[in-house]
């Protein structure tokens, strides 16, 4: 740890971008104005599986404005050279952009018409006639020929099950969803020369510009990604897809730069979504509430020509200390195109039917779903034996309890009514593993007591600005005012993809290691410097405080960065850094939170009202408190979406998603949200990272689902094994 | 968007004469513009006539409400004889869209709303109320949101306003003006079930204008309202709703009012639960047993068999709502 005193850091800092983005200055993607630029909107497959047999551009060539229409019949091959990058790289066979006949999901691009302006291209697209030799597509995952399960397994599930006490079979299905963030993808494309430039919604600029090189065979260094300013993605933004290249290509091909930003109804289709489940759990437990096995048989839909995989199995590995365990995950081709990570990946899906099991096994048996819980925890982790880094999920059921008045609930269901209403209480673990990943950065001390970090992360809204510049003033001993974190470009240093929660905990420590290396040279100059009042001081006993290094202990005794550098002619000091984390599974990282919430069950109607939520985090330490809260509160609306309202519906005839808007695809609205309350436990975790973090963005989404329909069941003795959770369930 | 010409008149002469020449009419454009974004509509050319002076909420001599077709919803709702006299009416209002659609749409409009029948949006799906003889996508398709009564095998689409369910309910008239003069027509008479002809909404002429709905007056004291049960608690359409307005006097019921939403291809007029409320005392179990007649006729899709139930239930919770409970 840092011996520079922690002023930022923990401190509730509104976001230094806050301004920009509520005057409408900060530019999102296809707000930059680039000279030149024209319009492009993509045709979409209206079949859900088959072959094109013809298009037909005449009337939309007719168009006054409209420069191209561009499709798998005058499209130049593109190289589509492999790519090692992970979010681009799923097995398979990447959906290659106007290069063939065949139609793999409806709404895939089939065209693309560039004009002048936006409505010459809409109403050129909307004249495009494609004819299909359209087949059937299989879109339900009830429906699909599943693929070779990936397993796990650990004792004796089998023997275990068949031997215990009480054993519960379940089912769950859960709904696929969509990211649905505010702003649009978007890309401007222009090329200069043999050179592109794309300015893209992305969570990842560098995994753009990988993309972007290999489809279109450019060295690395040809193409520049920017993207400052993302307005929200939840994980859509972690993979460059095909809109990307078609306006690249569309760039190329007219000469011109081109802006290309999907409609919402696109957005179904044109970017990828958390993928539905079958999750079949069978459950075995002594009379004392001991686990003794697990089996659990999970199917995920995937797309015909890629296999997305997430991390679902691990709740189901090591929430709780269960000798035998079995898992089987098959992922199920569709003719859809591919999921990809939704906050929480994985881990929001198999703790929502961990955690509903769980509370059924405490009914079955009659024991607190709290105490029940106590009874299974582990003392290390049952997956593979390694010691939890920290792990205080008991400490969470114990102040989420007290802070909630959890010994308020009635353990009979449908024993509390309020008027109309059934009211319940319900609560649920959480889970979502730390990771951390290898991250540069590079650093500016300026003379005039300034610095400038950049590093080519995100911010999709966690505010990846304001908490890395908490972190570098910190170690800089600076005002954050002094401090300009920039981010979102692909020359800067490289970074891991925004997501997973492994922001702060990467970027974050090549953040404060570049920080920490500025500041030493900084400590060197001076005592070496016979003109410094702190010439020949131990470097070990000097801090930085308001840009002023001093004595510790002294402040009387030192001068200002200002000063130092000044005198010794240094404009600057530069440093960089690359941070890569400790090898090994030394430890098991994960951040846990226990959620509380109490709903309210129209008796006749069946609408479902949250009345209100309580999570309690154990996620390591805490860089921006109201930062923090801002994203816990995020993610227990995300989690009251993903349990009552949130469902891409299909229409598996052909394919069709038909609830492709924000009017009939339902998120939460101010109405459905209650009073939303986070603590988060004091500590840290340096097992974990340099800076103790343990990440937040994903945990604060697992366990709220699970809390939500435990408390449905406890107001109303409905056990509703399907989300949403809708009013049909519950009459 | 298809390009399309844009003509705004001062007077209803002007905007008859414009309608009379095929001019699409638009006020508030919350509906008529997103449709013509996704190419449902294709109008040549637009008559704006949100210039027009009818604006006007007044209060008939008889006691009665006359609500100006360019009424803004957001007006409505708070308007104080609104309020005062037909709270069905605010209330319905107030449960509809958004802050910001309620501050744009119009009365007239509302009642001109077309389905958000997933697939009558989709140019791509088979439509016949858009395109007449295509066939109907949502009949066997995903059809939780649609109607059970007053379909045909032609169109399954509900009637999405939740004013013109408080409109039906207290039978409401609509005054047209058309090029041969001024017409007035009940609401019931207003919206057209689909029938064989799906694409055929509102019994209105080319070229008529709507200037005036009427509320015709009621015997007091009335005690009216509207419930409307939604998965959200703002911005999402009725998966059922009940407008209410019963007249009780000497603790009993002399006039009833009831119609339904979200269940019907037109705002749904439930005669048969006002008939089985008259002359009969509040009590719990005559909500029960009139709400049961709510579904008379009712013919459920494989998604929206839920709405059976939930029709009846949020029928008889809000006659309960209204009428009290003895």
């Amino acid at each position: 740890m840092s011996p520079q005193p922690q002023a930022a850091v923990g401190a509730p800092l509104s976001r230094v971008d806050g301004r920009l983005k509520v005057t409408g200055q900060a530019r999102y993607a296809a707000e930059f104005d680039i000279d030149g630029a024209v319009h492009a909107v993509i045709v979409d497959a209206s079949i859900g599986r088959g072959r094109i047999t013809g298009v037909d551009t005449d009337d939309a060539e007719a168009v006054p404005g409209v420069l191209r229409v561009i499709h798998h019949g005058n499209a130049p091959t593109l190289p589509y050279r492999d790519n090692s990058s992970g979010s681009n790289n799923l097995p398979g066979r990447k959906l290659r952009v106007f290069q063939d006949d065949r139609v793999l999901f409806h709404g895939q691009p089939v065209a693309v018409v560039v004009a002048t302006t936006l409505e010459a291209a809409q109403h050129g697209a909307s004249l495009v006639k494609v004819r299909y030799d359209a087949e059937r597509p299989t879109t339900d995952l009830a429906e699909g020929e599943p693929g070779e399960p990936t397993g796990y397994a650990r004792g004796d599930a089998e023997a275990g099950l068949r031997d215990a006490d009480v054993r519960l079979d379940l089912t769950y299905r859960l709904a696929r969803n969509h990211h649905n963030p505010m702003e649009p993808h978007a890309t401007i494309a222009r090329w200069d020369g043999n050179r592109l430039t794309v300015w893209d919604k992305t969570q990842w600029v560098y995994g753009t510009q990988l993309e972007l090189s290999t489809v279109f065979g450019l060295p690395l260094d040809s193409v520049r990604v920017i993207n400052p300013y993302v307005g929200g993605g939840f994980g859509s933004g972690l993979r460059c897809w095909p809109h990307t290249v078609v306006a690249g290509l569309a760039a190329r091909i007219t000469g011109r730069p081109v802006k290309l930003v999907l409609t919402r109804r696109q957005m179904y289709f044109g970017t990828g979504f958390r993928p539905s489940y079958d999750y079949r759990l069978s459950l075995g437990g002594d009379r004392n509430g001991r686990l003794v096995a697990a089996d659990h048989r999970i199917d995920a839909e995937t797309s015909s020509y890629e296999t997305f995989t997430e991390a679902v199995m691990t709740p189901g590995q090591m929430l709780y200390s269960t000798p035998g365990v079995r898992q089987a995950y098959r992922t199920v081709p569709l003719d859809v195109n591919s999921p990809i990570w939704m906050r929480g990946p994985g881990a929001a899906t198999g703790v929502f039917v961990v955690e509903s099991a769980m509370d059924e096994l405490a009914h079955e048996l009659g024991i607190d779903p709290i105490e029940l819980r106590r009874r299974n925890e582990p003392a290390q982790d049952p997956s593979n034996n390694t010691p939890f880094s920290t792990r205080r999920l008991l400490e969470c059921y114990t102040v989420g309890a007290r802070e909630f008045g959890w010994q308020r609930r009635k353990p009979k269901p449908r024993s509390t009514r309020d008027g109309d209403w059934l009211i319940g209480m319900g609560m649920a673990a959480g889970v979502y593993h730390t990771a951390v990943a290898p991250a540069q950065s590079r650093g500016r001390l300026n003379a005039d007591g300034t610095a400038v970090i950049e590093s080519a992360t995100s911010d999709m809204g966690p505010g990846t600005y304001t908490a890395q510049t908490q972190v570098a003033a910190d170690a800089l001993g600076l005002a954050v005012r002094a401090v300009d974190y920039r981010l979102g470009d692909s020359r800067y240093p490289q970074t891991p993809p925004h997501g997973g929660s492994m922001t702060m905990a990467s970027v974050g420590s090549a953040t404060l290691d570049v920080c920490d290396q500025l500041r030493r040279q900084a400590i060197r100059l001076a005592v070496e410097d016979e003109e410094s009042p702190l010439h020949g001081v131990s470097p070990d006993d000097i801090v930085v405080r308001g840009g002023r290094l001093h004595v510790q202990g002294n402040p009387a005794r030192g001068e200002s960065y200002q000063r130092l550098l000044t005198r010794n002619g240094r404009a600057r000091l530069e440093a960089d850094t690359s941070f890569t984390p400790p090898r090994g599974e030394r430890f098991s990282i994960s951040g846990y939170s226990a959620t509380f919430t109490e709903v309210a069950v129209d008796a006749t109607l069946g609408l479902v009202r949250v009345r209100r939520m309580l999570s309690v985090y154990d996620a390591g330490r805490i860089i921006s408190p109201k930062l923090a809260d801002s994203q816990a509160i995020g993610g227990m609306v995300g989690g009251i979406g993903q349990a009552l309202l949130e469902h891409t519906v299909t229409d598996h005839r052909d394919g069709r998603i038909v609830n492709a808007n924000l009017a009939d695809y339902l998120v939460p609205v101010n109405a459905d949200i209650p009073d939303l309350r986070a603590i988060y436990l004091d500590g840290e975790d340096y097992d974990a990272d340099p800076l103790g973090v343990k990440g937040l963005a994903e945990l604060v989404i697992c366990g709220v689902a699970p809390a939500l329909a435990n408390a449905v069941f406890n107001a109303t003795g409905r056990r509703v094994r399907e989300l949403p959770i809708t009013a049909e369930a519950l009459l | 968007m298809h390009p399309f010409a844009y003509t705004r008149v001062s007077d209803t002469r002007e905007a008859l004469k414009a309608g009379r020449a095929g001019g699409r009419y638009i006020a508030g454009g919350t509906t008529l513009v997103d449709l013509m974004r996704e190419t449902v509509e294709r109008p040549g050319t637009l008559v704006d006539i949100s210039g027009l002076p009818l604006r006007d909420i007044l209060v008939t001599k008889e006691g009665g409400l006359r609500i100006g077709a360019l009424v803004r919803m957001a007006e409505a709702a708070a308007h104080p004889a609104v309020r005062a006299a037909y709270p069905v009416v605010s209330r319905a209002l107030e449960l509809s869209a958004s802050a910001q659609l309620r501050n744009m749409a119009t009365i007239g409009g509302n009642i001109m709303q077309r389905t958000r029948c997933t697939y009558f949006r989709d140019v791509t799906a088979d439509c016949n109320k858009r395109e007449p003889g295509s066939g109907c996508a949502a009949l066997h398709g995903v059809n939780r949101s649609h109607a059970i009564l007053g379909t045909s095998d032609q169109c399954v689409a509900t009637h999405p306003s939740d004013v013109a369910v408080a409109f039906a309910a207290l039978e409401a008239r609509v005054r047209l003006l058309g090029p041969d003069g001024e017409r007035e027509v009940p609401f019931a008479d207003f919206l057209l079930r689909p029938g064989s002809t799906p694409q055929r909404e509102q019994a209105v002429k080319q070229g008529e204008l709507i200037t005036t709905i009427e509320i015709p007056a009621l015997p007091r004291p009335l005690k009216s309202g509207y419930l409307k049960v939604r998965d959200r608690q703002s911005y999402e359409f009725a998966l059922t709703s009940a407008a209410v307005a019963l007249h009780i006097r000497g603790g009993v019921i002399r006039e009833a009012r009831v119609a339904a939403g979200g269940v019907g291809t037109v705002p749904w007029k439930l005669p048969a639960v006002e008939r089985h409320l008259i002359g009969e005392r509040p009590s719990d179990a005559l909500w029960t047993a009139a709400a049961e007649k709510a579904t008379e006729g009712a013919r459920p899709l494989r998604h929206n068999r839920f709405k059976v139930a939930l029709l009846k239930r949020t029928v008889e919770r809000q006659l309960r709502i209204v009428g009290g409970t003895k």
